[in-house]
Protein backbone atom coordinates (compact mmCIF):
# COMPACT_ATOMS: atom_id res chain seq x y z
CA UNK A 1 0.00 0.00 0.00
CA UNK A 2 1.25 3.48 -0.87
CA UNK A 3 1.54 6.00 1.93
CA UNK A 4 2.03 9.76 1.68
CA UNK A 5 4.21 11.24 4.40
CA UNK A 6 4.06 14.69 2.75
CA UNK A 7 0.27 14.86 3.12
CA UNK A 8 -1.87 15.51 6.15
CA UNK A 9 -5.59 14.82 6.52
CA UNK A 10 -7.80 16.88 8.85
CA UNK A 11 -9.33 14.36 11.25
CA UNK A 12 -12.46 16.48 11.62
CA UNK A 13 -13.43 16.96 7.96
CA UNK A 14 -11.11 14.88 5.74
CA UNK A 15 -9.54 17.88 3.93
CA UNK A 16 -6.13 17.01 2.54
CA UNK A 17 -3.19 19.41 2.90
CA UNK A 18 0.44 19.34 1.97
CA UNK A 19 2.65 19.31 5.07
CA UNK A 20 4.27 22.73 5.60
CA UNK A 21 7.15 23.54 7.96
CA UNK A 22 5.82 25.03 11.20
CA UNK A 23 7.68 27.72 13.14
CA UNK A 24 8.14 26.86 16.86
CA UNK A 25 4.97 27.39 18.91
CA UNK A 26 2.82 27.77 15.80
CA UNK A 27 -0.27 25.73 14.91
CA UNK A 28 -1.76 24.94 11.51
CA UNK A 29 -5.55 25.22 11.23
CA UNK A 30 -7.85 23.56 8.73
CA UNK A 31 -9.27 26.06 6.27
CA UNK A 32 -12.49 24.10 5.82
CA UNK A 33 -13.64 23.29 9.36
CA UNK A 34 -11.33 25.37 11.57
CA UNK A 35 -9.90 22.46 13.62
CA UNK A 36 -6.22 22.44 14.52
CA UNK A 37 -4.32 20.26 12.04
CA UNK A 38 -1.09 20.04 13.97
CA UNK A 39 1.07 22.02 16.36
CA UNK A 40 4.82 22.53 16.43
CA UNK A 41 4.86 21.27 20.05
CA UNK A 42 7.68 20.49 22.44
CA UNK A 43 11.06 19.10 21.50
CA UNK A 44 11.91 15.65 22.82
CA UNK A 45 14.23 16.77 25.63
CA UNK A 46 11.70 19.15 27.12
CA UNK A 47 8.89 16.68 26.55
CA UNK A 48 10.72 13.96 28.48
CA UNK A 49 11.76 16.38 31.25
CA UNK A 50 8.15 17.50 31.73
CA UNK A 51 7.01 13.86 31.73
CA UNK A 52 9.43 13.06 34.55
CA UNK A 53 8.22 16.14 36.44
CA UNK A 54 4.66 14.90 35.94
CA UNK A 55 5.67 11.50 37.36
CA UNK A 56 6.96 13.19 40.53
CA UNK A 57 3.81 15.33 40.83
CA UNK A 58 1.72 12.19 40.32
CA UNK A 59 3.44 10.36 43.19
CA UNK A 60 3.04 13.32 45.56
CA UNK A 61 -0.59 13.84 44.53
CA UNK A 62 -1.37 10.20 45.27
CA UNK A 63 0.60 9.76 48.48
CA UNK A 64 -0.10 13.03 50.28
CA UNK A 65 -3.54 14.09 51.49
CA UNK A 66 -5.30 16.60 49.26
CA UNK A 67 -7.56 17.96 52.00
CA UNK A 68 -7.40 17.93 55.79
CA UNK A 69 -10.37 18.65 58.02
CA UNK A 70 -11.06 18.67 61.71
CA UNK A 71 -14.30 18.48 63.59
CA UNK A 72 -14.42 19.27 67.31
CA UNK A 73 -10.75 18.46 67.51
CA UNK A 74 -10.94 15.16 65.60
CA UNK A 75 -8.81 15.33 62.45
CA UNK A 76 -9.37 13.50 59.18
CA UNK A 77 -7.79 13.72 55.76
CA UNK A 78 -8.48 12.50 52.23
CA UNK A 79 -6.13 11.31 49.51
CA UNK A 80 -7.17 10.67 45.92
CA UNK A 81 -7.22 6.92 46.60
CA UNK A 82 -9.31 7.34 49.70
CA UNK A 83 -11.79 9.50 47.78
CA UNK A 84 -12.24 6.88 45.08
CA UNK A 85 -12.56 4.20 47.77
CA UNK A 86 -15.24 6.26 49.55
CA UNK A 87 -17.49 5.71 46.54
CA UNK A 88 -16.80 1.99 46.62
CA UNK A 89 -19.04 1.36 49.63
CA UNK A 90 -22.53 -0.06 49.47
CA UNK A 91 -24.60 -1.05 46.43
CA UNK A 92 -23.22 1.62 44.08
CA UNK A 93 -19.57 0.58 44.41
CA UNK A 94 -19.15 0.36 40.64
CA UNK A 95 -19.17 4.17 40.27
CA UNK A 96 -15.78 4.18 42.00
CA UNK A 97 -14.28 2.43 38.97
CA UNK A 98 -14.64 5.23 36.38
CA UNK A 99 -13.55 7.76 38.99
CA UNK A 100 -10.42 5.82 39.96
CA UNK A 101 -9.68 5.30 36.26
CA UNK A 102 -10.05 8.91 35.24
CA UNK A 103 -8.17 10.56 38.10
CA UNK A 104 -5.55 7.91 38.95
CA UNK A 105 -5.12 5.01 36.52
CA UNK A 106 -5.36 6.89 33.20
CA UNK A 107 -2.91 9.70 34.18
CA UNK A 108 -0.55 7.01 35.52
CA UNK A 109 -0.66 5.08 32.23
CA UNK A 110 -0.25 8.27 30.20
CA UNK A 111 2.86 9.29 32.12
CA UNK A 112 4.31 5.78 32.11
CA UNK A 113 3.73 5.16 28.40
CA UNK A 114 5.04 8.60 27.43
CA UNK A 115 8.19 8.19 29.52
CA UNK A 116 8.83 4.80 27.88
CA UNK A 117 8.21 6.03 24.35
CA UNK A 118 10.04 9.36 24.78
CA UNK A 119 13.13 7.86 26.40
CA UNK A 120 13.57 5.63 23.36
CA UNK A 121 12.66 8.38 20.90
CA UNK A 122 15.44 10.56 22.32
CA UNK A 123 17.88 7.81 21.43
CA UNK A 124 16.49 7.96 17.90
CA UNK A 125 14.48 4.76 17.86
CA UNK A 126 10.99 3.44 18.39
CA UNK A 127 10.48 1.78 21.76
CA UNK A 128 9.48 -1.90 21.92
CA UNK A 129 5.68 -1.92 21.78
CA UNK A 130 5.67 1.56 20.24
CA UNK A 131 2.53 1.05 18.10
CA UNK A 132 0.29 -0.34 20.88
CA UNK A 133 1.64 2.27 23.31
CA UNK A 134 0.80 5.09 20.89
CA UNK A 135 -2.66 3.72 20.15
CA UNK A 136 -3.34 3.39 23.87
CA UNK A 137 -2.20 7.00 24.44
CA UNK A 138 -4.66 8.23 21.81
CA UNK A 139 -7.41 6.09 23.32
CA UNK A 140 -6.75 7.22 26.90
CA UNK A 141 -6.52 10.97 26.32
CA UNK A 142 -10.25 11.83 26.56
CA UNK A 143 -10.56 9.85 29.82
CA UNK A 144 -7.84 11.71 31.69
CA UNK A 145 -9.59 14.06 34.12
CA UNK A 146 -6.97 15.61 36.39
CA UNK A 147 -8.37 19.13 35.87
CA UNK A 148 -11.89 18.00 36.78
CA UNK A 149 -10.43 16.30 39.85
CA UNK A 150 -8.73 19.54 40.95
CA UNK A 151 -11.89 21.62 40.54
CA UNK A 152 -13.88 18.90 42.34
CA UNK A 153 -11.53 19.02 45.33
CA UNK A 154 -11.83 22.83 45.46
CA UNK A 155 -15.64 22.63 45.36
CA UNK A 156 -15.56 19.97 48.12
CA UNK A 157 -13.39 22.30 50.24
CA UNK A 158 -15.86 25.14 49.64
CA UNK A 159 -18.78 22.87 50.51
CA UNK A 160 -17.33 21.89 53.86
CA UNK A 161 -15.59 25.13 54.80
CA UNK A 162 -18.59 26.69 56.50
CA UNK A 163 -19.27 23.57 58.57
CA UNK A 164 -15.80 22.46 59.58
CA UNK A 165 -12.19 23.52 59.60
CA UNK A 166 -10.76 22.68 56.20
CA UNK A 167 -7.17 23.05 55.04
CA UNK A 168 -5.58 22.12 51.71
CA UNK A 169 -2.95 19.39 51.89
CA UNK A 170 0.29 19.04 49.87
CA UNK A 171 -1.49 16.62 47.53
CA UNK A 172 -3.66 19.50 46.33
CA UNK A 173 -0.69 21.55 45.10
CA UNK A 174 0.76 18.45 43.47
CA UNK A 175 -2.58 17.81 41.73
CA UNK A 176 -2.52 21.39 40.40
CA UNK A 177 1.01 20.86 39.08
CA UNK A 178 0.04 17.50 37.62
CA UNK A 179 -2.90 19.08 35.84
CA UNK A 180 -0.68 21.65 34.13
CA UNK A 181 1.95 19.05 33.20
CA UNK A 182 -0.47 16.44 31.85
CA UNK A 183 -2.12 19.06 29.61
CA UNK A 184 1.34 19.92 28.26
CA UNK A 185 2.63 16.40 27.67
CA UNK A 186 -0.39 14.25 26.83
CA UNK A 187 -2.50 16.44 24.54
CA UNK A 188 -3.66 15.75 21.01
CA UNK A 189 -0.14 16.20 19.66
CA UNK A 190 1.15 12.80 20.81
CA UNK A 191 0.67 11.56 17.23
CA UNK A 192 3.66 13.75 16.35
CA UNK A 193 5.86 11.05 17.89
CA UNK A 194 5.15 8.86 14.87
CA UNK A 195 6.76 11.43 12.61
CA UNK A 196 9.56 12.22 15.07
CA UNK A 197 10.61 8.56 15.24
CA UNK A 198 10.22 7.91 11.52
CA UNK A 199 13.39 6.08 10.41
CA UNK A 200 15.76 8.66 8.97
CA UNK A 201 14.12 11.60 10.73
CA UNK A 202 16.03 14.20 12.74
CA UNK A 203 16.06 12.83 16.32
CA UNK A 204 16.49 16.25 17.99
CA UNK A 205 12.74 16.71 17.64
CA UNK A 206 12.71 19.78 15.45
CA UNK A 207 10.54 19.16 12.43
CA UNK A 208 11.79 20.06 9.01
CA UNK B 1 -17.41 26.34 -0.41
CA UNK B 2 -13.71 25.65 -0.13
CA UNK B 3 -11.28 24.48 -2.79
CA UNK B 4 -9.21 22.19 -0.57
CA UNK B 5 -9.52 18.60 -1.84
CA UNK B 6 -11.00 15.93 0.41
CA UNK B 7 -9.57 12.50 1.08
CA UNK B 8 -12.24 10.73 -0.99
CA UNK B 9 -11.38 12.88 -4.06
CA UNK B 10 -7.67 12.05 -3.86
CA UNK B 11 -8.46 8.39 -3.12
CA UNK B 12 -6.57 8.46 0.17
CA UNK B 13 -7.65 7.70 3.74
CA UNK B 14 -6.18 9.13 6.96
CA UNK B 15 -5.46 6.60 9.73
CA UNK B 16 -7.70 7.35 12.77
CA UNK B 17 -5.04 6.18 15.18
CA UNK B 18 -1.75 7.63 13.92
CA UNK B 19 -2.71 10.13 11.22
CA UNK B 20 -0.74 8.50 8.41
CA UNK B 21 -2.21 9.21 4.97
CA UNK B 22 -2.64 5.93 3.08
CA UNK B 23 -3.82 5.00 -0.38
CA UNK B 24 -7.54 4.12 -0.27
CA UNK B 25 -7.73 0.41 -1.08
CA UNK B 26 -10.98 -0.17 0.80
CA UNK B 27 -13.08 -0.66 -2.36
CA UNK B 28 -11.79 -4.17 -3.07
CA UNK B 29 -12.54 -5.33 0.48
CA UNK B 30 -15.77 -7.24 1.00
CA UNK B 31 -18.00 -6.51 3.99
CA UNK B 32 -16.41 -7.49 7.26
CA UNK B 33 -12.91 -7.52 5.74
CA UNK B 34 -10.29 -5.12 7.03
CA UNK B 35 -7.37 -3.09 5.74
CA UNK B 36 -4.77 -2.18 8.33
CA UNK B 37 -2.59 0.91 8.60
CA UNK B 38 0.94 -0.11 7.55
CA UNK B 39 2.47 2.09 10.25
CA UNK B 40 0.44 1.47 13.43
CA UNK B 41 -1.73 -1.54 12.55
CA UNK B 42 -5.11 0.07 13.31
CA UNK B 43 -8.00 -0.77 10.97
CA UNK B 44 -8.45 1.88 8.27
CA UNK B 45 -11.89 3.21 7.48
CA UNK B 46 -13.26 6.24 5.67
CA UNK B 47 -15.87 6.91 8.35
CA UNK B 48 -16.25 5.36 11.78
CA UNK B 49 -18.40 2.29 11.08
CA UNK B 50 -21.94 2.46 12.47
CA UNK B 51 -21.21 5.98 13.68
CA UNK B 52 -24.68 7.53 13.58
CA UNK B 53 -26.67 4.52 14.83
CA UNK B 54 -24.33 3.86 17.74
CA UNK B 55 -24.13 7.53 18.69
CA UNK B 56 -27.97 7.72 18.71
CA UNK B 57 -28.22 4.60 20.88
CA UNK B 58 -25.69 5.95 23.40
CA UNK B 59 -27.36 9.36 23.43
CA UNK B 60 -30.82 7.90 24.09
CA UNK B 61 -29.43 5.71 26.89
CA UNK B 62 -27.77 8.78 28.43
CA UNK B 63 -31.04 10.73 28.23
CA UNK B 64 -32.92 7.94 30.00
CA UNK B 65 -30.34 7.78 32.83
CA UNK B 66 -30.37 11.57 33.12
CA UNK B 67 -33.82 11.38 34.77
CA UNK B 68 -32.84 9.21 37.79
CA UNK B 69 -29.53 11.11 37.96
CA UNK B 70 -31.47 14.28 38.73
CA UNK B 71 -34.44 12.89 40.66
CA UNK B 72 -32.64 10.45 42.97
CA UNK B 73 -30.38 11.65 45.81
CA UNK B 74 -26.65 11.76 45.09
CA UNK B 75 -25.52 12.17 48.68
CA UNK B 76 -26.67 11.53 52.23
CA UNK B 77 -25.45 14.04 54.80
CA UNK B 78 -25.78 13.69 58.54
CA UNK B 79 -24.33 16.54 60.55
CA UNK B 80 -24.61 16.63 64.34
CA UNK B 81 -27.53 14.21 64.30
CA UNK B 82 -29.52 15.94 61.55
CA UNK B 83 -29.56 13.91 58.36
CA UNK B 84 -30.95 14.27 54.85
CA UNK B 85 -30.57 13.31 51.22
CA UNK B 86 -29.56 15.83 48.61
CA UNK B 87 -29.91 15.83 44.84
CA UNK B 88 -27.77 17.68 42.33
CA UNK B 89 -30.18 20.61 42.06
CA UNK B 90 -30.67 20.85 45.82
CA UNK B 91 -26.87 21.12 46.13
CA UNK B 92 -26.81 24.01 43.65
CA UNK B 93 -29.71 25.75 45.42
CA UNK B 94 -27.98 25.25 48.78
CA UNK B 95 -24.87 27.07 47.60
CA UNK B 96 -26.96 29.82 46.00
CA UNK B 97 -29.02 30.44 49.16
CA UNK B 98 -25.86 30.39 51.24
CA UNK B 99 -24.47 33.24 49.14
CA UNK B 100 -21.78 31.16 47.34
CA UNK B 101 -22.94 32.25 43.90
CA UNK B 102 -19.70 31.36 42.09
CA UNK B 103 -19.69 27.76 43.34
CA UNK B 104 -23.41 27.36 42.66
CA UNK B 105 -22.74 28.53 39.12
CA UNK B 106 -19.76 26.18 38.62
CA UNK B 107 -21.79 23.14 39.74
CA UNK B 108 -24.78 24.25 37.71
CA UNK B 109 -22.67 24.60 34.55
CA UNK B 110 -20.85 21.28 35.02
CA UNK B 111 -23.85 19.19 36.12
CA UNK B 112 -26.83 20.74 34.34
CA UNK B 113 -25.76 23.07 31.52
CA UNK B 114 -22.98 20.89 30.05
CA UNK B 115 -25.07 17.67 29.84
CA UNK B 116 -28.04 19.55 28.36
CA UNK B 117 -25.86 21.32 25.78
CA UNK B 118 -24.37 17.93 24.91
CA UNK B 119 -27.78 16.31 24.45
CA UNK B 120 -29.03 19.14 22.23
CA UNK B 121 -25.83 19.49 20.20
CA UNK B 122 -25.40 15.78 19.56
CA UNK B 123 -29.06 15.43 18.64
CA UNK B 124 -28.72 18.32 16.20
CA UNK B 125 -25.47 17.00 14.68
CA UNK B 126 -26.86 13.49 14.28
CA UNK B 127 -30.10 14.67 12.70
CA UNK B 128 -28.47 17.13 10.28
CA UNK B 129 -25.69 14.71 9.27
CA UNK B 130 -28.14 11.95 8.52
CA UNK B 131 -30.01 14.31 6.19
CA UNK B 132 -26.73 15.51 4.66
CA UNK B 133 -27.62 19.11 5.46
CA UNK B 134 -25.38 21.79 3.89
CA UNK B 135 -26.34 24.58 6.28
CA UNK B 136 -23.84 26.13 8.73
CA UNK B 137 -21.29 23.36 8.38
CA UNK B 138 -18.45 25.35 9.94
CA UNK B 139 -20.63 26.27 12.91
CA UNK B 140 -21.68 22.65 13.41
CA UNK B 141 -18.03 21.56 13.24
CA UNK B 142 -17.28 24.17 15.92
CA UNK B 143 -20.14 22.85 18.08
CA UNK B 144 -18.70 19.36 17.86
CA UNK B 145 -15.28 20.57 18.99
CA UNK B 146 -16.98 22.44 21.85
CA UNK B 147 -18.76 19.37 23.26
CA UNK B 148 -15.60 17.32 22.80
CA UNK B 149 -13.74 19.93 24.86
CA UNK B 150 -16.22 20.51 27.71
CA UNK B 151 -17.95 17.11 27.88
CA UNK B 152 -15.91 15.52 30.64
CA UNK B 153 -16.35 18.44 33.07
CA UNK B 154 -19.69 16.91 34.09
CA UNK B 155 -17.66 14.38 36.08
CA UNK B 156 -17.22 17.21 38.62
CA UNK B 157 -20.09 16.17 40.89
CA UNK B 158 -18.80 12.61 41.10
CA UNK B 159 -15.43 13.92 42.32
CA UNK B 160 -17.10 16.27 44.82
CA UNK B 161 -19.24 13.49 46.31
CA UNK B 162 -16.20 11.19 46.50
CA UNK B 163 -13.96 13.72 48.27
CA UNK B 164 -16.67 14.86 50.67
CA UNK B 165 -17.62 11.29 51.58
CA UNK B 166 -13.99 10.39 52.14
CA UNK B 167 -13.49 13.39 54.46
CA UNK B 168 -16.61 13.48 56.59
CA UNK B 169 -16.39 10.20 58.50
CA UNK B 170 -16.92 10.91 62.19
CA UNK B 171 -19.19 7.95 63.07
CA UNK B 172 -22.15 9.15 65.10
CA UNK B 173 -21.10 12.78 65.00
CA UNK B 174 -21.21 13.38 61.28
CA UNK B 175 -21.20 11.26 58.17
CA UNK B 176 -21.56 11.77 54.43
CA UNK B 177 -22.28 8.86 52.09
CA UNK B 178 -22.77 8.58 48.33
CA UNK B 179 -26.23 7.65 47.07
CA UNK B 180 -27.54 5.90 43.96
CA UNK B 181 -28.11 9.14 41.97
CA UNK B 182 -24.37 9.64 41.57
CA UNK B 183 -24.09 6.26 39.84
CA UNK B 184 -26.66 7.32 37.23
CA UNK B 185 -24.93 10.64 36.89
CA UNK B 186 -21.58 8.98 36.26
CA UNK B 187 -23.25 6.75 33.66
CA UNK B 188 -24.70 9.81 31.89
CA UNK B 189 -21.25 11.39 31.66
CA UNK B 190 -19.65 8.22 30.31
CA UNK B 191 -22.45 7.51 27.82
CA UNK B 192 -22.46 11.06 26.43
CA UNK B 193 -18.67 10.97 26.10
CA UNK B 194 -18.90 7.66 24.22
CA UNK B 195 -21.66 9.10 22.00
CA UNK B 196 -19.46 12.11 21.19
CA UNK B 197 -16.56 9.79 20.33
CA UNK B 198 -18.71 7.54 18.16
CA UNK B 199 -20.02 10.45 16.11
CA UNK B 200 -17.74 11.05 13.13
CA UNK B 201 -17.40 14.83 12.57
CA UNK B 202 -16.43 14.20 8.93
CA UNK B 203 -20.05 13.27 8.28
CA UNK B 204 -20.87 16.98 8.66
CA UNK B 205 -18.80 17.72 5.55
CA UNK B 206 -19.88 14.88 3.30
CA UNK B 207 -20.99 16.31 -0.03
CA UNK B 208 -18.84 19.44 0.37
CA UNK B 209 -16.46 20.29 -2.47
CA UNK B 210 -17.48 17.23 -4.46
ZN1 LIG C 1 -10.90 20.22 8.83
ZN1 LIG D 1 -2.02 4.28 11.62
Amino acid sequence: MKTFSDLIVCEHCDSVYRRQPLPPGAAARCGRCGAILRRAGLDLDRWLALTLAAAIAFVIANVCPVVRISMQGIPNEATLWKSAAALAQGPIACVAVPLALSIIVVPFLQIGLLAWVLAHARAGRRAPGFAPAMRLLVLLRPWSMVEVCLLGILVAVAKLSHLLQVAPGPGLWATAGLMALVTLIANRDVQRLWDLTEPGSNPSGTEA
Amino acid sequence: MNGTPRASQLRVVGCHACGLVCEDTLDGVERGGRVHCPRCGAALHRRRPGSITQAWALLVAALIFYVPANVLPVMYTSLFGRGGDSTIMSGVIGFWRGGSYAIALVIFIASVAVPCVKFLTLGLLLATSRRGSRRARRERAGLYRLIELVGYWSMLDVVVVAVVSALVKFQALSDIEPRIGILFFGLVVILTMLATMRFDPRLIWDGDGE
